[in-house]
């Protein structure tokens, strides 16, 4: 047994001491015919070798990103991932360590998430950044949840133009606390929140607004007029973001934005097929970053005056507060936080603009392409690195044509929105080429 | 010095290929007014400063790699490299998780799999793999308590979720989150739930009861068989907390003793790296009654074919996509590499070592609950304590002998406790060495106790100020 170090006669010498001379009688504690009488019902072991051979022939029933050309997006997205990234997250100190419980011996976990915190901090212009949440969909449902409770308001709203699933999580989060979500509705014809719609007398029952920048369909609104509107009900604007369009976007600190979320898993992570990604939570204000959910590292002196990170403002937290803890949350995604810091520490200021302008620019380029093969682009707004284009056609089988071609096509929006059946979301990120966009868009023309 | 003060002006540690479209003015693509205006204060570094700076940090860390690490509750057991090797093919790695089913079956396969694997090893029906972590799995699990009392039309009264004092802290926050009200129960002398306590407090407003078996003090609760009786009776479902699953791989299923729905920690009993804190995966497993309130999506394998479904009843969804796939791949390659009887040796060997510690060291340390112990055992350092030195003190010292601290101050219910769970993958020799320190620093607190409260000297810090880091946050490095 290649991971279990004791033979047989280490575990006879131990059993010995413990004046026992079978396993079996660890288990006394156990009443006996609770015991599994049985070996459990589970395929044969295999070896080393054999497990990479069965492992790989999975693998290979998969159509990976390697083997074609992505335009899907809708919450995950092919970024190009630097190859050192990931020999540095593979060393075992950082591997194979935990929660860093005993700061002394955790130097190296407690301070690269605190330059998480700050590189997060920075690049969305807030105050603080917490270690790490699962995900940005469980982020902004704790965001939520957490406006609630410093503002002592029941009810949230958020624009109907998130990501629909980030809003079924966050009616499954909030409804278990009986807090009301309202849906703001999106303007048909650009696609961007429609304050219009919303009740005045509403307002001053809201916890907060929450809005996407990019919206689920890409675009891009003015989010002052939205944090205006908020604001004058003295409710919390809450931002869910894409890290990559901080680059060249407007960030959330600078529209005045008190809680932003955001799925970090685009800064260098692997796809992996939605997870593990990881969450991100800023805030603005000593207030709120008490109330904040999760593990926080802060940065202290040692016995000597020396400079050193440990977990701080644990009085938030549920090891300590049980039941009165700001979130239950404690295993969070560091390995993924680290994984991000590593991309942001090697992007820099202009990697990152770049790549949020390569998404820009292609995005661009293949909207205007599409709108020149006769597809209608679906909403009119300024978009990042996503929009929707409309035709009188099954996406789903175009999907399946595109295929066949080595591309994997958009998102029918059909599974997401009935309205909007006859649309698909194309996302472009900077791995895209001119070729590969070029043969897409003739690949499309040709099926008109 | 922090990456930020490494920056120089102008440097990059990865070039993009060349923009290869026409561009267009940036100011006809996005208004002017939407564009940032504040520096992205990201530094500025090239690829070998990047990694010699990783890799000087890494040195500064303890790991399962380097060194033993009993952390109770916490399963910090050897991570087989070879489950990296295979998250990482690309048939995994890079698959997008709205791809069309046709095109991910291997995944899919996978997944189903896994589910039938923790479905056999808690003796329960159908898993859910979304939970991103064993908290999240408790968060799902109780508004599946909740959703299975509405369907009954008892949403209402049941509102009481019963946890024992002993409990991880994470159950009462889970609770609280779920909308529940927490109600502690005590523990019995011999360290198991107080039966005579819980008949007393269950009843018409009890909606559960969330159990750690084997429990936070590594016991295992004889009366198991009473309390799932007592709860069911009064009509309350029972949640098993599978932080300590590490225990009882083929030796005892939840299932089989009472309970209703399941949680495990993948990067626990499964040997998932813990990667400094996550990500982890907390799926969770349910009784036939409740699989149709199961999160969305489950996948299901009909036709020949692997699909994803919403259950009839289903909760919703708890996390974005279908929880952290990554990490189910090495969880799934762990178990087909075992097989039966590599986990119940697993089990095995988690135990012996386990009480082969204990027995070493309760001359020297106070045992509270003198009896055989699972995966983990409780000490209390209250021996030491009247000589001056804490717990705390204790673990600090342990850092000098190149070992992580146990878990200290949980569970609650034991004076400055001691919580050590050595695991199946460390030999003889370790927990010889171990319990030689252990024995050192009891003779040390007696001889040179000053030695200890100065503790850690041989760590790359001494030990550092809490206190002034809550009192003065200092979060991030400003510009």
């Amino acid at each position: 047994m290649p991971y279990i170090p004791n033979t047989p006669e280490e575990q006879q010498q131990m059993l010995k001491s413990l004046g026992m001379s079978k396993l079996a009688e660890l288990f006394a504690d156990i009443p006996d015919h609770l015991q599994l009488k049985r070996p459990l019902d589970l395929p044969e072991p295999l070896a080393e070798h054999q497990l990479l051979r069965y492992m790989g022939q999975l693998a290979e029933k998969n159509v990976n990103l390697d083997r074609c050309i992505s335009f899907l997006g809708a919450g995950a997205y092919d970024h190009i991932v630097p190859a050192v990234v990931s020999h540095i997250i593979n060393r075992g100190e950082f591997l194979t360590a935990y929660t860093p419980y005993q700061a002394e011996v955790s130097q190296g976990v407690l301070q690269s998430i605190f330059e998480f915190q700050t590189l997060i901090a920075n690049l969305t212009n807030m105050e603080a950044a917490n270690a790490s949440m699962y995900d940005g969909a469980t982020a902004l449902a704790e965001a939520a949840l957490m406006s609630c409770n410093v503002t002592n308001r029941r009810k949230v709203a958020a624009a109907a133009n998130l990501d629909p699933r980030w809003l079924e999580i966050l009616q499954v989060y909030l409804e278990s606390q009986n807090i009301e979500l309202i849906n703001i509705a999106y303007d048909p014809v650009t696609g961007l929140v429609d304050l219009e719609a919303v009740e005045p007398k509403l307002g001053a029952e809201l916890a907060c607004m929450i809005v996407s920048q990019p919206s689920f369909f890409g675009s891009v609104d003015d989010v002052d007029r939205v944090a205006q509107w908020i604001k004058s009900y003295q409710g919390l604007l809450v931002m869910a973001v894409d890290p990559i369009s901080l680059g060249i976007l407007k960030a959330p600190g600078e529209y005045g934005a008190d809680i932003v979320v955001g799925d970090a898993g685009c800064l260098g992570n692997p796809i992996s097929f939605g997870g593990p990604s990881v969450g991100f939570f800023a805030v603005t204000g000593m207030k709120l970053i008490r109330r904040m959910p999760g593990r926080i590292v802060g940065q202290t002196t040692d016995r000597d005056g020396n400079i050193g990170y440990v977990l701080t403002l644990q009085a938030r937290e549920q090891h300590i507060r049980r039941e009165k803890a700001t979130s239950n949350i404690c295993t969070n995604q560091a390995l993924n936080a680290l994984t991000a810091t590593i991309y942001l520490a090697l992007l820099g200021p202009q990697g990152i603009k770049q790549v949020a302008y390569q998404c820009l620019q292609k995005t661009a380029y293949l909207r205007r392409k599409l709108e020149a093969a006769g597809f209608k682009l679906r909403f009119n707004a300024p978009v990042f690195k996503e929009f929707v284009i409309q035709a009188d056609w099954d996406w789903e089988e175009i999907n399946q044509r595109l295929l066949e071609h080595g591309y994997l096509g958009g998102f029918p929006l059909k599974l997401a929105d009935p309205n909007l059946s006859d649309c698909t979301l194309i996302a472009v990120t900077e791995a895209r080429t001119k070729a590969e966009m070029d043969r897409f868009v003739d690949l499309l023309r040709g099926w008109r | 010095m922090l990456l930020l003060d490494l920056s120089v002006p102008g440097r990059q540690g990865y070039a993009l290929p060349k923009l290869d479209v026409e561009e267009t003015p940036i100011e006809e693509l996005i208004p002017e007014t939407y564009l940032r205006k504040s520096e992205l204060g990201l530094p500025e570094l090239t690829e070998p400063e990047v990694v010699r700076y990783f890799t000087q940090l890494s040195r500064k860390n303890h790991g399962v790699d380097v060194g033993f690490y009993p952390l109770g509750s916490c399963t910090m057991k050897y991570n087989p490299r070879v489950n990296e090797n295979i998250a990482a093919m690309p048939g995994f790695s890079r698959i997008h998780p709205r791809q069309p089913e046709n095109t991910v079956q291997g995944a899919l396969q996978l997944m189903y799999e896994l589910d039938r694997y923790l479905a056999e090893i808690a003796g329960l029906a159908k898993t859910s793999l979304q939970p991103a972590a064993g908290a999240h799995g408790e968060l799902t699990g109780l508004l599946i308590i909740k959703a299975y009392h509405e369907f009954n039309g008892e949403a209402e009264q049941r509102r009481e979720i019963i946890i024992p004092d002993s409990a991880h802290g994470t159950n009462p926050a889970s609770a609280q989150m779920a909308g529940f009200i927490a109600r502690e129960i005590s523990s019995d002398p011999r360290g198991g739930v107080d039966v005579e306590a819980l008949r007393a407090m269950v009843g018409p407003q009890t909606a559960g009861l969330m159990l750690t078996n084997p429990n936070t003090l590594g016991l295992f609760d004889e009366n198991i068989e009473t309390i799932a009786k007592i709860i069911h009776d009064a009509g309350g479902l029972l949640y098993y907390d599978g932080a300590n699953a590490n225990a009882i791989l083929g030796i005892v299923r939840p299932g089989d003793t009472g309970f209703d729905i399941v949680h495990f920690n993948l990067h626990k009993t499964f040997s998932t790296p813990h990667g400094g804190g996550g990500p982890g995966s907390g799926p969770i497993v349910v009784s036939n009654k409740l699989v149709d309130f199961l999160p969305d999506p489950i996948v299901e394998y009909t036709d020949g074919r692997y699909h994803l479904a919403r259950p009839k009843h289903s909760i919703g969804p708890v996390k974005a996509f279908y929880g952290n796939f990554g990490v189910m791949v090495k969880a799934y390659a762990y178990i087909r590499h075992l097989g039966a009887e590599g986990l119940r040796a697993v089990s095995e060997n988690a135990v012996l070592n386990a009480n082969y510690v204990l027995n070493q060291l309760k001359q020297d340390y106070h045992l509270p609950y003198d009896r055989l112990c699972m995966h983990e055992f409780v000490l209390s350092g209250k021996w030491q304590k009247e000589l001056g030195v804490s717990t705390l003190d204790i673990a600090k010292r342990l850092l000098d002998y190149g070992v992580h601290a146990p878990t200290i101050y949980f569970p609650l219910i034991v004076e400055e406790a001691i919580m050590v769970e050595p695991t199946e993958t460390e030999s003889k020799a370790t927990l010889d060495a171990f319990i030689e320190a252990m024995q050192n620093i009891a003779e040390e607190v007696r001889t040179n106790p000053e030695r200890i409260k100065s503790a850690p000297c041989q760590t790359p810090v001494k030990r550092l100020d809490e206190t002034k880091a809550a009192r003065s946050p200092v979060l991030t490095r400003k510009l």
